[in-house]
């Protein structure tokens, strides 16, 4: 009884210390958000202070933060209705059907997740330049599904061998052809599956610094991890500007990754965990 | 049975081979086609055609504004293996991968165990939640947030480690401690991803056998070698290919705490060819290396993908 007692106190504070590492630095972001600059500097650090808005007012009025949140939030759902447009079909394809290729084509679509990124870049950048294309978001919006299409494909292969075939096999006795069985039967069952692709396609989508801030450099175009970047430049940071802008930049991402949080690790493992 | 019905399904719609059927139509061999065609050739525009495009810039000279590529052999890729800018930035991505490797797997295993352990459901339902914090948050800003927190004069790591009487450390200043500092913002960034690609693979450990274990041994080390591992290697493989992935990808941390200095000690080979293609201009050698970089990336993944579905 003893015993028990002693291993639930050391399980319980093992936690509270990850659970501490995890969320500090984040607490100290939005903290240094809602600091001044003295107190942002002060040594010993200010614990308790009179909160204040003046990082994020700076923010938004002086440093185009809302025109990057403004690309960032167009380039990624496009990038995600694209990722599905051609992804959903490919996974219904690849879960329903028996064909020569189709190992060697999903095996493929693995790869490019291991992609290294500066593989494509220089060549993309050459395209896009030749095309007078830098700076439009359809290059972002293109380049992005290097990897939003082999994540929706894994996952919604999953989904589509989900659904039970019955249901297929009733709507082709009843006269519906292949495409619109899909179309009415199973990807209306996949819906939550679909959302959840989407959600985890668009956090990396939104997260990209190195496609962004070669295919997109101008202050009208630039993403938002491409804007945090712009402040470094000069000899002072400013600093709580620069913390009130990293949480404007990253809250749409926690609060996605929180709603998908059961699925991020069967997403990223191709299913290799069930 | 699931599997039956699925091929009978298949077949019904015109897969059947044998004697006594005809040759499907081609429409409905075409079937899968009008479905997976998009995507591929969607993925041959954005994924393929640039690589054989960078293929060719690797044996041509130009610098990106000058005139125009001249055919230069296998010149760049000799200039990428014997200087020293492009091994070293190499070098650094492996000890990287050697560093925090081994390190995120330990932290993620016992993580992961500890959210198997029955005790405090309201803390561990706490920590599923949260591990998914880092792996959203978008990696530039994490970098910014380390320039922050490891700063020298006002960060708060100095003065944490400073109440214990360590310090101050110059973190971002000297070499050695900016790899460390790289390193440790990396494990905090992806150990909870490992946490969670472990934790899943030990919810698949059946129930009554490890039951049957714990009647056969009380101790915990040999049940989890002999009963639980097993039943982990795919979650394992799984975490290191994806680890692996993320690490010698990484640009957006890394670049924003150190944009690779000082002195080059934080630029891993990520950095170094984003250096040579887009501020030195060399479209050539930023090629090679490219190339010498996929090579080595899909060297790595068949390897893994070998290792990985052999268990599946």
């Amino acid at each position: 009884m003893l015993r028990h007692w002693f291993g639930k106190a050391v399980h319980g504070v093992g936690i509270i210390l990850i659970l501490i590492t995890i969320l500090f630095p984040l607490y100290w972001m939005i903290a240094a958000s809602l600091k001044t600059a003295d107190q942002l500097f002060s040594v010993p650090p200010v614990w308790f202070w009179h909160p204040t808005l003046s990082g994020y007012i700076d923010a938004i009025f002086d440093s185009g933060i809302l025109t990057a949140l403004k690309n960032s939030v167009i380039v990624t759902s496009c990038a995600i209705a694209l990722g599905l447009a051609v992804g959903a079909p490919a996974a219904y394809g690849i879960a329903r059907y028996s064909f020569v290729g189709r190992k060697q084509i999903w095996f493929w679509y693995v790869t490019n997740w291991m992609l290294v990124p500066v593989v494509i870049l220089l060549p993309f950048y050459l395209t896009a330049s030749s095309l007078n294309l830098i700076n439009s978001p359809l290059v972002l919006i293109l380049v992005y599904q290097v990897f939003v299409v082999p994540l929706i494909v894994w996952l919604l292969v999953d989904q589509f061998r989900s659904v039970p075939v019955v249901l297929e096999e009733a709507a082709l006795l009843d006269g519906l052809n292949r495409f619109e069985i899909f179309w009415r039967v199973a990807l209306p069952l996949v819906k939550p599956g679909i959302a959840v692709a989407a959600i985890l396609a668009g956090i990396f989508a939104w997260n990209n610094l190195i496609f962004a801030s070669v295919l997109t450099p101008s202050d009208e175009a630039r993403t938002a991890p491409t804007i945090a970047m712009a402040y470094l430049g000069g000899y002072s940071v400013p600093w709580t500007k620069v913390m009130a802008s990293a949480t404007m930049i990253c809250a749409p991402v926690i609060v996605g990754g929180i709603v998908v949080h059961k699925y991020i690790a069967r997403g990223l493992t191709l299913g290799a965990v069930k | 049975m699931a599997t039956t019905t699925k091929t009978e399904f298949v077949e019904s719609t015109g897969q059947v081979g044998g004697a006594d059927t005809v040759r499907p139509p081609l429409r409905q061999r075409l079937e899968p086609w009008f479905f997976v065609a998009p995507s591929l050739i969607l993925l041959l525009m954005v994924g393929l055609f640039p690589i054989v495009y960078t293929g060719y810039f690797s044996f041509h000279d130009w610098t990106m504004g000058f005139g125009t590529p001249s055919f230069s052999g296998l010149s760049n890729y000799i200039e990428a293996l014997t200087t020293k800018a492009f091994g070293l930035s190499v070098a650094r991505t492996l000890v990287l991968l050697a560093i925090t490797l081994p390190v995120q797997l330990a932290l993620g295993m016992a993580i992961a165990l500890a959210l198997d352990a029955p005790h405090n459901p309201f803390l561990k339902r706490l920590l599923q939640i949260c591990l998914v914090i880092p792996i959203a948050v978008t990696p530039a800003v994490i970098g910014l947030l380390a320039q922050l927190m490891f700063n020298q004069q006002f960060g708060i790591i100095n003065y944490l480690i400073g109440l214990v009487g360590i310090g101050p450390v110059d973190w971002l200043g000297g070499s050695v401690s900016a790899f460390a500092t790289v390193v440790i913002v990396q494990i905090w960034e992806w150990t909870p991803f490992v946490a969670l690609v472990l934790s899943a693979s030990l919810a698949t450990v059946p129930k009554d056998i490890e039951e049957a274990a714990m009647l056969e041994t009380a101790r915990w080390w040999p049940r989890f070698k002999s009963v639980v591992l097993p039943y982990m290697w795919p979650g394992i493989t799984a975490a290191l290919v994806f680890q692996t992935a993320f690490t010698v990808k990484a640009f957006g941390m890394i670049y924003s705490i150190a944009k690779g200095g000082p002195g080059g000690a934080t630029r891993t080979a990520m950095l170094h060819i984003e250096r040579v293609g887009f501020r030195g201009f060399d479209v050539g050698l930023a090629s090679a290396e490219s190339v010498l970089m996929l090579v080595m990336s899909i060297v790595l993944a068949q390897i893994y993908i070998k290792a990985f579905y052999r268990d599946s």
